[in-house]
């Protein structure tokens, strides 16, 4: 399943929320929830732990907006939204949340 | 709407009932959703657990009480009503405090459910 | 928003004649929409529309009309659980002219 999150986790849960029940599988990060995957942020540590059970993607266009530059957490990739459409292909589902 | 494979449809409701509009919503959007013959199960976590608290009495803030309508889901077939017991510890809670009969279930039983759907809206 | 006279006291209903505040039902106002519908009650509709707002009362919501059915079935016998029976009292529809009737909201999920 692809899980899509939009809110910074340092001022809103969906994303430990979405990595505390979630089962394994991709995670997009998109607008606000590109923060989660900065070098230095207060959830790093969470996100790198779950990085073993989550393929973790931030949305190129959303990080270049927020000048987050090479400050990306390693193993985290950037897609654009051709990238986006395509994780949302090769899942069978998809939960956006809120 | 008789044919047509059947799916399996989840609700996530995350939010508490009435600082905002998403409680209730979801359940406008289920009871619709009842009328299609899918398969749908409705998950509570975090906050979203509060929009099942018994004795809910809405009269000072001038807002529609909804929650019995969720003794109202039955009728519809919808008997499928799952809590996510960490976020119901969480809120000092337990299943007795709840006004409808649910399923409580740990958080990898809950996200083994998730991926079983077909399909999942978040509220 | 439009008002209706019944009984020398104004009751306010929406565009489609339902009440707007289901509080100030009574059965006279039940009789006045009925004669806009043009249904005449007998006992019958009045076991329904009592059923309706007996229903609205517990849940808060006017019942699709499956829901409804169903529950009539269950209450007042399985002859009368049928939408042959319920469209035989209200002809267009037992949700949404019964419902008018019994000074309830249109149902949810009404499609």
């Amino acid at each position: 399943m692809l899980h899509i999150i939009n809110k910074s986790p340092l001022s809103n849960d969906s994303l430990g929320s979405c990595l505390r029940v979630a089962a394994p599988g991709d995670i997009l990060l998109t607008e606000d929830a590109v923060y989660a995957a900065t070098v230095g942020n207060a959830f790093e540590g969470k996100l790198r732990e779950a990085m073993g059970r989550f393929k973790v993607y931030v949305l190129q266009a959303d990080w270049d907006a927020r000048g987050l530059g090479d400050r990306r957490i390693e193993g985290v990739s950037a897609v654009d939204h051709g990238g986006f459409v395509d994780l949302t292909i090769s899942n069978n589902c998809c939960q956006s949340w809120l | 709407m008789s044919e047509g494979a059947v799916k399996k449809f989840m609700f996530v409701n995350r939010k508490a009932p009435y600082g905002t509009i998403y409680a209730l919503e979801s359940l406008e959007v289920v009871l619709i959703t009842a009328a299609f013959d899918q398969d749908v199960s409705l998950v509570f976590m975090d906050d979203g657990v509060y929009q099942l608290k018994k004795g809910q009495q809405t009269k000072g803030i001038e807002t529609k009480n909804f929650s019995p309508t969720y003794r109202a889901l039955e009728g519809y077939d919808i008997e499928k009503l799952y809590v996510e017991k960490e976020s119901l510890e969480a809120r000092g809670l337990s299943e007795d405090d709840l006004l409808v009969d649910v399923t409580v279930l740990g958080r990898a039983e809950m996200g083994a459910l998730m991926n079983e759907q077909d399909v999942v809206l978040s509220f | 928003m439009a008002n209706i006279e019944v009984g020398g006291k104004s009751y306010e209903t929406d565009e489609e004649g339902y009440l707007v505040n289901l509080a100030e039902w009574n059965p006279e106002v039940g009789v006045y929409l009925a004669g806009t519908e043009s249904v005449d009650l007998t006992d019958q509709h009045w076991e329904v529309i009592n059923f309706l707002r007996e229903y609205f009362e517990e849940y808060q919501i006017a019942p699709a009309v499956r829901v409804l059915t169903k529950a009539i079935g269950k209450k007042l016998g399985p002859e009368k659980g049928t939408s042959e029976y319920l469209y035989g009292l209200f002809p267009y529809g037992p949700g949404k002219q019964a419902c008018k009737i019994a000074g309830l909201p249109k149902p949810t999920g009404c499609v």
